[in-house]
């Protein structure tokens, strides 16, 4: 199961990131993961939350432009090793990695092909979470 | 079928409308002479008298009156007539720092009520229209000259003025109003905010629009008539002259026609001040052939353009003028560079961003800085940092293509560009010189 991702155009000055996460914060809304690419000018912050229609509702009526994206979640066990066997998975299967971030318990990967990487994936025995698995805990 | 308000002078034949024009000007040079101590001192300067002006071909003999001219005379120093005989003034936005304060007699306001009336004939408007006039009503000459015209044509006009957008947005449904007169950046603005609404083209019955008072690209065009589902047309005016109406856009959207038996155009050199040919692209200047209370003759407008007598495929005969490059004060001169705000939009709409942009003009170390700001749009955003920039790049890439010099693209969060309910603000120049 793939998880949409919301990414967020921010400008890259004071304030900006703290701004979207109050908007979040005001309507109760958990983010499981987050990530923050930029550059120069402007940044893009990339994120899984427990409520995804309700995030991207609160995000456009604050005049925040979010996009979805669809990205596999895993649950990586944290103990010597527990990234590698999920990377060499990925790396027999030649799935090419775009970008990807961790939380607490879970990694985040954006890859070429989602549906046909998570299969190749799933045959090594790991296993990506649903979105409602993320919006139950 | 083109439409004409009216159609006797519109479309009469070059020779009618030389006749007119040769006999309006031994007129108003006259009245000038006589009213206007001001100006009849600059033709004194000159060495020339009413005598000396027998047709148009003697025109290029008078002096110019130039925007310092009107600071000079302000307020009552370009008067043409006796207080008493005035009805109305109307004063520039001042968006050049240099206020202007325009005088009007009764016979002043129809003859500018014609010329609006022309312009939303010319737009298909007609008294079984209703026409919603969102410019401003005030000083702004906006308001109140296609108001005015408006009336003359009989349409039922609802004066909203500008403002409160949604309102605007509610009146046009609610009273079913087919032409929308504003601001081409307000009429942008309208778009964006039905968008956010959930209406489309389809839930509005507007038909035409007719935008003026600032510079707007073809691009910029296509975006309004896309978003509002109207045919949109150009107006052009200065309030030096009356206000809108001074040249109006037909059907053919080929050029605005410059209502010739009101006002002469002449295409001068900007640096040089000598007349050129009327296709060549110089300065438009302006001779008021009737206006009694402020008759300004051969007033500079700072305006480059170029005009054009090909025969217009609406009927009309009188003169056309390109849709200004942009008002020689608007024009930014950047690293040596002339930049027209215009040319800056077009690539912005190009390259699919909206017209929400602010152009900031610096100077670090002695050399100008140029930075365009444009809003994000959901459409332009991923993801991907890669290509976000990408995009950024390709922009940056058509603006050094158009302008010649580099600039420096910052995208920033939607809705950070102030918008405008009159004139949008888009240059900052920060340069102290």
């Amino acid at each position: 199961m793939s998880v949409k991702q919301i990414s967020v155009f921010l400008e890259n000055k004071p304030g900006q990131l703290n701004k979207m996460t109050k908007v979040l914060a005001d309507k109760g809304i958990n983010m499981r993961a987050i990530s923050l690419a930029e550059t120069k000018d402007f940044g893009i912050v990339r994120m899984i939350t427990d409520n995804l229609i309700e995030a991207t509702t609160v995000l456009k009526e604050a005049d925040f432009i979010a996009s979805l994206t669809p990205v596999l979640v895993y649950r990586v066990p944290d103990e010597p090793g527990g990234l590698n066997r999920l990377l060499q998975a990925f790396s027999d299967a030649e799935v090419n990695l775009e970008y990807m971030y961790a939380a607490p318990e879970y990694m985040v990967f954006r890859v070429a092909n989602t549906e046909k990487s998570e299969a190749a994936v799933a045959s090594r025995g790991f296993r990506s979470l649903s979105q409602e698995e993320l919006s139950e805990e | 079928m083109e439409r004409y308000f009216q159609p006797e002078i519109e479309c009469a034949p070059r020779e009618e409308i030389l006749r007119i024009q040769n006999e309006k000007l031994l007129k108003q040079v006259r009245h000038v002479w006589d009213r206007v101590p001001y100006y009849r001192k600059k033709m004194e300067d000159k060495g020339v008298t009413p005598e000396d002006i027998k047709s148009i071909e003697d025109l290029h003999k008078l002096p110019f009156l130039s925007k310092a001219d009107l600071r000079d005379a302000y307020p009552y120093g370009l008067l043409g007539m006796d207080l008493k005989d005035c009805v109305r003034i109307h004063s520039t936005s001042g968006t050049t720092g240099k206020r202007v304060v325009a005088y009007y007699t009764q016979h002043d306001l129809d003859l500018w009520d014609d010329c609006c009336a022309r312009a939303i004939t010319a737009a298909g408007g007609t008294n079984e229209d209703v026409c919603q006039i969102s410019y401003g009503y005030g000083l702004f000459t906006g308001g109140l000259g296609l108001h005015g015209g408006s009336h003359k044509v009989g349409c039922l006009t609802v004066p909203t003025s500008s403002g409160s957008t949604d309102r605007q947005i509610m009146f046009i449904q609610d009273l079913q109003a087919t032409i929308l007169c504003c601001t081409p950046s307000y009429a942008a603005f309208l778009g964006e905010r039905m968008k956010e609404m959930g209406l489309g083209p389809d839930d509005i019955p507007l038909k035409a629009g007719i935008f003026g008072a600032e510079a707007w690209s073809e691009e910029m065009r296509h975006d309004i008539e896309a978003t509002l589902g109207i045919k949109a047309f150009d107006i052009y005016g200065l309030t030096e002259l009356s206000g809108p109406g001074v040249a109006f856009e037909c059907s053919a959207q080929q050029g605005m026609h410059i209502n010739e038996d009101h006002f002469i155009a002449e295409i001068i050199d900007p640096d040089t001040g000598e007349v050129l040919p009327e296709d060549a692209q110089g300065e438009l200047v302006f001779t008021s052939l009737d206006k009694e209370a402020f008759p300004l003759l051969r007033y500079r407008t700072r305006d480059i353009c170029q005009l054009t007598r090909e025969k217009c495929s609406c009927g009309r005969t009188h003169v056309r003028m390109a849709k200004p490059r942009g008002r020689s004060d608007d024009m930014l001169i950047i690293r040596g560079v002339n930049v027209f705000p215009s040319q800056i939009e077009t690539v912005l709409l190009n390259h699919g961003y909206a017209a929400n942009y602010q152009i900031i003009v610096g100077r670090v170390n002695n050399t100008d800085t140029l930075d365009v700001q444009v809003e994000m749009t959901p459409e332009m955003f991923t993801d991907n940092l890669g290509d976000v920039e990408a995009k950024q790049h390709e922009l940056m890439d058509g603006l050094k293509a158009m302008l010649g010099i580099k600039a420096k693209v910052s995208l920033v969060a939607p809705k950070t560009i102030p918008r405008s309910e009159g004139k949008a603000v888009r240059v900052i120049d920060n340069r102290k010189i």
